[in-house]
């Protein structure tokens, strides 16, 4: 579904990403961890289609569903089924999120020839979603992310993953600023998001949302590089031990 | 500095011609003294102009060198009930009174049920007969504005008056439509006067409508309000402002609130050539609160200006503003926010904003605060923003399949659905959110 060869990224000439290579297939759910500054965010910008950023396109390549993902701007991404739950979700006074949702799932809809939902219909869908995935109804009428908490904030996000239903999800450290009973819930709309057909990348610094989110795999990024991976036991190890001990153990990667 | 500048020879002759041709025979003394008081001061002012700092920005040449004439009497408006039925907004069950060109049309209009001693009418019939009450609060409340406030008073004759007798809610608003016709030709002015009072202890809401059946015919409404909010009485007034292509008024709003009392105010300018809301709100009793908005939607040629000034007369008194306005073409927008904290008006609780979007490189806004402040003891803050929606929140878009253009249009639309869902009356709620989608949001 994705693979990602040689990833560089760089910002205002500094790079971030060093040369990154992952698969994701379907089904899988892949962690990323890693120290603050290692790139985990970057990698999920990078893949969302963020212009900040300068891929070298020579060098680096990812291919989603059989497409050239550098070669196409964010919105083309996100039609095709690439979706990023974002780490701090932006405010938007004035749209509701029915309206807000409506417009991004008909605008995929129809980037795929897809006839679009009206509003009695899409209200219906959405209805549904909120009860699959226990949100409270009255975030239809709410501005999007408008005066949210955080921990309201990140179930909005996980709402509007449940009606674009992308192919691939990333979350870009949905953990961050959550209690106990936020990342239980957040989670538990994610697990019930899980499908053959769709793959989550879970970008997060703590294993303790893992215990949540079971991953298939786990990846150590170190200072733009994935320095290791492995299974579930890896974000165990990594919790016991602590970043310090894969920076001194891979510091080759890191220097 | 030459004694005499071309603005202040501005003719006025013509507003004096018309002045003559007013009927007094049938005047009331208070208002014959209001008019030969505003005959004087509007001959010895000069007319506003960019040389006076509040109007610096304000080019109103347009309307200062037009030869209008002035309707002095009503006329056969012509009109049925279906020509005005698009304007109403209550369904049968409100009270809604359509005046044309200025003067009231009893024929026009819709007669809703009122409290016991509530009135809502004509003021030039209410000033007629004899209980006083209009006559008792008839410019009582307008101070010395300017020129144009001055003519209004020499014009003084019909406009709205509606009262709401101590204790008294008005259950459903009274919505008072101005009807521009220019059907006396181009360049017709009128100088409509409301008055409204509510009584210790009431409530009411006001929605007052500015529209035409002009097309493209100039004409000039100069427009003043005055609107007595007593103690513990609540206000909430809505103004949205829809003038033709060449329409344009100059409107001046004072309110004098007392003790203790709520006003609520939005100003929607939605259409029109040359627009002016002056609001002007006393502060005059304590733990007065008032709460103003604004929404300017600015394209074209258009000149929209919002000023607001606030007064804080009295101890604990607590004042909002909160203007915004979408500006594109070569439109220009003016907003002045003027807070004066007298010294016996301790505790003072201002706040204001003003956020403006443009969506063209030619269109311009002058956002200015002006607070003088002289008590020691008060929280008045400011804050303003000019500009287009910052690049996370794009992005935020297009990370969820729209593209820039539709961000942007929706983002539009969001600016000034924000003014409007804070209108609690659902009928002009849904009519304004009508419009605003239609006009900005990309995705019907």
């Amino acid at each position: 579904m994705l693979q990602i060869r040689n990833l560089h990224a760089s910002v205002d000439g500094k790079e971030i990403l060093r040369g990154i290579d992952l698969d994701v297939n379907p089904g899988e759910v892949h962690a990323i961890m890693g120290p603050n500054g290692s790139g985990k965010s970057t990698l999920a910008q990078v893949l969302a289609g963020h212009e900040v950023y300068e891929v070298p396109e020579d060098q680096s390549t990812v291919t989603f569903l059989g497409e050239n993902l550098l070669e196409m701007p964010a919105e083309e991404r996100a039609r095709l089924g690439l979706f990023l739950a974002f780490q701090y979700p932006v405010e938007i006074p004035g749209i509701t999120n029915e309206y807000f949702l409506r417009a991004a799932l008909n605008e995929t809809r129809k980037s795929r020839g897809l006839e679009e939902f009206d509003a009695m219909d899409f209200r219906e869908l959405l209805q549904e979603k909120m009860a699959h995935i226990n949100i409270d109804p009255g975030f239809a009428e709410r501005f999007v992310n408008h005066g949210f908490s955080g921990g309201e904030k990140k179930r909005n996000e996980i709402l509007q993953l449940a009606v674009l239903e992308p192919r691939l999800a990333i979350l870009d450290e949905t953990d961050s600023g959550l209690d106990i009973d936020a990342l239980r819930i957040v989670s538990e709309g994610v697990n019930k998001l899980r499908s053959p057909n769709r793959a989550f990348i879970v970008v997060t610094h703590y294993q303790r949302l893992l215990n949540y989110i079971v991953p298939d795999f786990v990846h150590v990024l170190v200072n733009g590089r994935i320095v290791k991976s492995g299974d579930k036991n890896l974000a165990l190890e990594l919790e016991e031990k602590g970043y310090d001990w894969v920076k001194e153990t891979f510091a080759g990667a890191t220097a | 500095m030459p004694a005499h500048s071309p603005k202040s020879r501005a003719p006025k002759s013509h507003y004096i011609r018309d002045i003559a041709r007013l009927d007094t025979s049938s005047a009331p003394e208070r208002v014959r003294a209001i008019r030969a008081a505003g005959v004087a001061a509007f001959q010895t002012t000069d007319y506003p102009n960019t040389r006076m700092e509040e109007w610096r920005h304000t080019n109103i040449a347009p309307i200062v060198g037009t030869p209008y004439q002035s309707l002095v009497a009503p006329t056969e408006h012509g009109l049925t009930l279906s020509d005005v039925a698009p304007f109403l907004l209550g369904d049968g069950a409100w009270t809604e009174l359509v005046f044309v060109n200025g003067y009231f049309a009893d024929d026009l209009s819709v007669k809703g049920a009122l409290p016991r001693g509530a009135f809502a009418g004509s003021l030039w019939e209410a000033l007629l007969s004899d209980s006083g009450l209009a006559e008792a609060h008839l410019n009582h409340y307008l101070g010395p504005r300017n020129t144009f406030t001055h003519l209004n008073n020499a014009m003084l004759q019909d406009g709205a008056f509606v009262y709401a007798p101590k204790n008294a809610a008005l259950e459903t608003p009274v919505h008072l439509v101005f009807l521009s016709t220019a059907q006396r030709g181009p360049e017709t002015a009128a100088h409509p006067r409301n008055l409204f009072v509510a009584d210790a202890g009431s409530q009411v809401t006001l929605v007052e409508s500015h529209v035409h059946l002009a097309g493209d015919t100039p004409y000039f409404n100069n427009l003043v309000v005055e609107i007595a909010v007593e103690a513990n009485a609540s206000v909430e007034r809505y103004k949205v402002v829809r003038e033709g292509a060449r329409g344009n008024l100059l409107a001046t709003t004072e309110v004098r609130q007392a003790r203790d009392s709520r006003f609520r105010s939005f100003a929607f300018t939605l259409e029109g050539a040359i627009v002016r809301n002056q609001m002007c709100v006393a502060l005059d009793g304590e733990g007065a609160e008032c709460e103003l908005h604004g929404l300017m939607l600015d394209d074209g040629e258009r000149l929209i200006d919002n000023a607001v000034n606030i007064t804080h007369l009295r101890p604990h008194c607590r004042s909002r503003i909160a203007y915004k306005g979408i500006l594109g073409d070569r439109s220009k927008g003016v907003f002045l926010g003027k807070v004066h904290v007298l010294p016996e008006a301790q505790q003072t609780d201002s706040n204001q904003l003003s956020n403006y979007m443009l969506l063209s490189d030619h269109a311009t806004i002058n956002t200015k605060p002006q607070l003088e402040i002289y008590a020691d003891d008060v929280k008045c803050t400011h804050g303003a923003t000019v500009g287009a929606p910052p690049e996370p929140v794009i992005f935020y878009f297009r990370s969820r399949g729209m593209d820039e253009r539709t961000a942007r249009g929706m983002l539009t639309y969001g600016f000034a659905d924000e003014v409007v869902s804070e209108v609690s009356v659902a009928a002009l709620r849904e009519r304004l959110e009508a419009y605003v989608f239609e006009k900005y949001s990309p995705r019907r």
